[in-house]
């Protein structure tokens, strides 16, 4: 049984380290000073792109996002609001879909990472990029590659039997239905509006895979 | 060319590759990341070092000197610019507000600072260490209360202040009907989803933007003036940009701060604007107060139409000209519009997608629901009977053509508008209340000049190359469309090159005249190079015609490469237009329904349906025309539902400044949609036929929504968005 006295030590540790925090956040221009008046902080991160190891020296502060377009000149992986609302740089990590600006790059060592340019290429596209451009899922097309990385993980995650925030029943295997879609593409905004069109793309691709 | 009398048959009618629902040129570049927008183009220019813009933390005021040395002397940082050091600035025709503030400050978050440094990392970090000191001043932030000191605005876009036509005043006081009621629509942001972004460098005394923007012309102009620097000194770039929607129709503080930060330094620069920046920094809709008066005789028809509207922006700028379709839409011999125009210290007002009849729309498009009500006409038949085919306020002018009445029939049919019941909170389906709405969609089609050079190589491939503008909507792939139906060759023998100011100037893309513009432009420069195909072969002759890659003119058949042979030839010319848009009024029409269910616990609103039906003359591309209106369909949505952008009324900022906070339509809440296009073309428009189609779909999608949430619960939200702290009181007694 836990005595009184702990819970009291690490409710006051809790607090203190709360208090620090709050301290730094309240003063971000003194913390950046230290910061940046030195030499920047790097360090080595290896990972796989696209199939290829990649190694790199970067920032410490330097996004996945970043690292995949100005250090890798990759730049398919959009920077639309380089703070996870908007999804237009989401890319494939170790399987799962990220929003790569809300990530560092040297928290990736080792990993194994998808951009919309390891999907296909204009002479041979990926089905789900062949589908958007069917089904003209697109009009801009700056939060077409987030889309396209979204959706093709969707599909993956409905497969495993992950469920969403509209399945009726959480035990039951998720379907492929509009509203399963929807709901799990909703982190990837398209401001030109087609969604209605990215829909049907996912759809005809789903289908094909059936 | 010369567009001077009706179209007649022209090589466009054939219609073997214009017209067709042809997959986008560009496509497999916008699905594979190999569309180079400007922050992606690493390749125009090496050494490129990276810009951060600093804003103002005050909305109006002075900054008092700023202390750079820290931010000079931190890790990477290559130069700090503000207006102490920038040199002598003008200001472009297209901007409100000056692009660099200091000392004076117009408004919140306007650019103040620019760091560049050799990572984005450094300049983001340096930035924080500029130390600003401001004198605040008192500032109009609140256009209710600003409204008592509006005046008569004399600088508008598109016509005056006020109109009228016949007596209002009389008129509406001897309608045995009346109908008056003030409505409301909020600012609104762009919020395309590529920031603004420039990489610029500097070549001796000429200047490179790569830049994002929808008007090369103009803003060459404007980066020119605003430098003080020769116009001919300056090119820009953009074959890709990332949405605008009105928002990059000019030059923003990412142009001007790169191509500050650049002559500082001798490097090139890369500047992107901060997602939580461009709220304040860039332009918005501004927020409007309508008020609207009809008075129709006791069988509905109109005799007496008002409109007021008023709007703020910063001195200098120009109202939000919310009334102008209620000058044309709907018959009555007794009309008035005004608009008024507060200062306000806000962030500057500006265009965005359908300027005018967006919000105007939004509240017109309400009121003929509630005075369809009022008369116990049904809203659909009470529009058809107050269509009319001239100009209301000069009845000698007819349309160029108007289907508005044919809109709503088809479009009532195909939705099973009849399944409506005209009262309120009576249909359900489980625990969701459902509801019908429907509102016209009235925008109208612009003609502006616009150039295009076509070249013919010995391999028979057709280059066409304009400075128009790809901003989502298509441009590539109609243009392509045109030249290979004028030269009568398929889409694959097709190059285009846009976006480039060393390129002639056609209309770009701005209220929704692009497509139709620029594509008669390109059809004038390939009658120009028909021409010159025909005189290299010696084959002037009248008949000849172009098809499958062949010239052909009675029994001779000769390949179109033949003409090139020896020389590459080349067509240019513009298309400009007589007084044809004098003579009759030129237009865009459409219908839209929607029906949304309103759960009858909580008041959430889903849309279920939605159905738009345009009439635009002939659609050179159903497939992207298709998406440009369900686009605009989901951007209405977003104007009925959720957007708005908050003013904070002490501080004079949008508070909610990021994609988080001023939401925007997700997947969610968006159903599968429907878009029919009337098969017509209009001769009176341009030698396509063809008019704008991508504005037309956003105004009156609100108000449809708007109505359905009527329909479905029997409360009337006359401010949008219509979010259900607005409603929920009135919602029916859950059983």
């Amino acid at each position: 049984m836990t005595k009184p006295s702990e819970i009291e030590l690490s409710r006051r540790q809790l607090l203190a380290a709360t208090g620090a925090s709050v301290a730094a956040a309240t003063y971000p221009s003194a913390v950046a000073a230290q910061a940046s008046t030195q030499t920047p902080s790097t360090a080595r991160v290896s990972f796989t792109v696209n199939n290829t190891v990649r190694k790199l020296e970067v920032d410490t502060r330097t996004t996945l996002l970043d690292a995949l377009r100005e250090n890798l000149r990759l730049p398919g992986t959009k920077k639309g609001c380089d703070h996870g609302q908007c999804g237009a740089c989401t890319v494939i990590v170790d399987g799962k879909r990220i929003n790569s600006c809300l990530s560092l790059a040297v928290m990736h060592e080792g990993g194994k990472i998808t951009t919309v340019e390891g999907l296909g290429n204009p002479k041979r596209l990926h089905p789900m990029q062949a589908a958007f451009v069917k089904h003209d899922g697109f009009q801009c097309g700056f939060c077409t590659p987030g889309q396209i990385c979204s959706a093709v993980a969707v599909l993956d995650e409905i497969k495993a039997g992950i469920p969403s925030h509209v399945a009726a029943d959480l035990n039951a295997a998720p379907q492929i239905s509009n509203a399963e879609l929807r709901e799990r593409m909703s982190g990837n905004i398209c401001r030109c509006g087609a969604y209605s069109n990215i829909v049907d793309a996912i759809t005809e691709v789903a289908g094909r895979k059936a | 060319m010369k567009f001077d009398a009706p179209a007649t048959n022209n090589p466009i009618d054939q219609l073997k590759v214009v017209g067709k629902p042809l997959d986008r040129v560009d496509g497999p570049l916008k699905v594979t990341g190999t569309a180079a927008y400007a922050h992606d183009r690493y390749d125009s220019i090496p050494n490129q070092a990276y810009g951060y813009v600093l804003g103002s933390a005050i909305a109006k005021g002075k900054i008092k000197p700023m202390n750079v040395s820290a931010a000079k002397a931190a890790a990477g940082v290559l130069g700090v610019v503000t207006a102490e050091n920038a040199g002598k600035l003008g200001k472009g025709d297209y901007n409100t507000a000056k692009l660099l503030g200091g000392p004076e400050v117009d408004h919140y978050h306007q650019a103040i600072a620019i760091v560049v440094a050799e990572t984005f990392e450094q300049a983001r970090a340096a930035a924080q260490l500029i130390q600003v000191e401001y004198t605040k001043a008192d500032g109009s932030y609140d256009l209710h209360a600003a409204m008592a000191t509006a005046i008569r605005p004399e600088k508008i876009f598109g016509g005056e202040a006020d109109s009228s036509a016949g007596d209002f005043d009389k008129g509406f006081a001897a309608a045995p009907i009346k109908f008056d009621a003030t409505y409301e629509t909020p600012d609104q942001a762009h919020a395309m989803m590529e920031p603004h972004a420039t990489i610029a460098a500097w070549h001796g005394d000429t200047l490179t933007l790569w830049t994002s923007n929808q008007m090369i012309d103009w803003s060459t102009g404007d980066i020119a003036k605003t430098l003080g620097i020769p116009k001919e000194k300056v090119r820009l770039s953009s074959p890709f940009i990332g949405g605008g929607f009105g928002g990059k129709l000019w030059i923003r503080a990412d142009a001007l701060m790169a191509a500050l930060g650049a002559r500082a330094t001798g490097r090139p620069v890369k500047v992107a604007l901060a997602r939580p920046f461009m709220f304040n920094n860039t332009v918005h809709r501004p927020a409007t107060v309508q008020r609207i008066r009809i008075g129709a005789t006791q069988q509905g028809k109109i005799t007496a139409i008002g409109h007021e509207s008023w709007s703020g922006d910063l001195p200098g700028g120009g109202p939000e000209v919310a009334v102008m379709q209620t000058r044309l839409l709907y018959a009555g011999e007794n009309r008035m519009t005004a608009m008024r125009l507060a200062v306000l210290d806000l962030p500057e007002a500006n265009a965005m997608r359908a300027p005018g009849e967006a919000p105007g729309m939004m509240a017109l498009e309400i009121a003929m629901d509630e005075m369809a009500e009022k008369l116990g006409l049904d809203p659909v038949e009470f529009r058809i009977m107050n269509d009319t085919q001239v100009d209301p306020e000069n009845p000698s002018r007819p349309f160029s053509m108007r289907t508005f009445a044919e809109c709503f029939k088809t479009g009532a049919e195909k939705f099973g508008w009849n399944n409506r019941n005209a009262k309120p909170a009576t249909r359900r389906d489980g625990r969701w209340l459902l509801g019908m709405g429907v509102a016209a969609a009235f925008r109208n089609n612009l003609l502006m000049k616009s150039a295009a050079r076509v070249r013919l190589d010995s391999r028979g491939t057709v280059t066409v190359e304009t400075d128009m503008t790809d901003i989502g909507t298509g441009s590539y792939t109609i243009i392509a469309q045109t030249a290979a139906e004028m030269m009568g060759v398929t889409l694959d023998k097709v190059a285009v090159r846009l976006g480039d100011s060393t390129l002639p100037v056609s209309a770009g893309s701005g209220g929704q005249w692009g497509g139709a513009c620029s594509t008669a432009g390109v059809y004038a420069a390939c009658v120009k190079l028909r021409e010159e195909v025909a005189r290299a072969l010696g084959l002037n002759h009248p008949d000849a015609t172009f098809v499958d890659g062949e010239l052909r003119v009675g029994n001779r058949r000769i390949p179109l490469a033949q003409a090139a042979a020896k020389k590459e030839l080349v067509g240019e010319d513009q298309i400009e237009y007589s007084d044809v848009d004098k003579k009759y009024q030129q237009s865009t029409f459409g219908s839209h329904f929607v029906e949304v269910g309103v759960d009858a616990a909580t008041g959430e609103v889903r849309i279920r349906r939605m159905l738009a039906v345009c009439s635009a003359g002939r659609i050179l591309n159903p497939k992207t025309a298709r998406s440009q209106v369900i686009g605009a369909m989901t951007m209405g949505v977003g104007a009925a539902l959720m957007e708005e952008l908050a003013v904070d009324k002490r501080a004079g900022f949008f508070v909610n400044h990021d994609l988080a906070s001023y939401e925007v339509p997700v997947h969610a809440d968006i159903p599968h949609q429907e878009v029919i296009f009337l098969d017509e073309v209009d001769p009176l428009a341009t030698p396509m036929k063809a008019k704008g189609v991508g504005e037309l779909g956003i105004c009156g999608v609100a108000a449809a929504v708007a109505n359905a949430i009527y329909n479905a619960t029997g409360v009337r939200v006359r401010n949008y968005p219509i979010t259900l702290d607005k409603y929920i009181k009135g919602l029916p007694e859950v059983a």
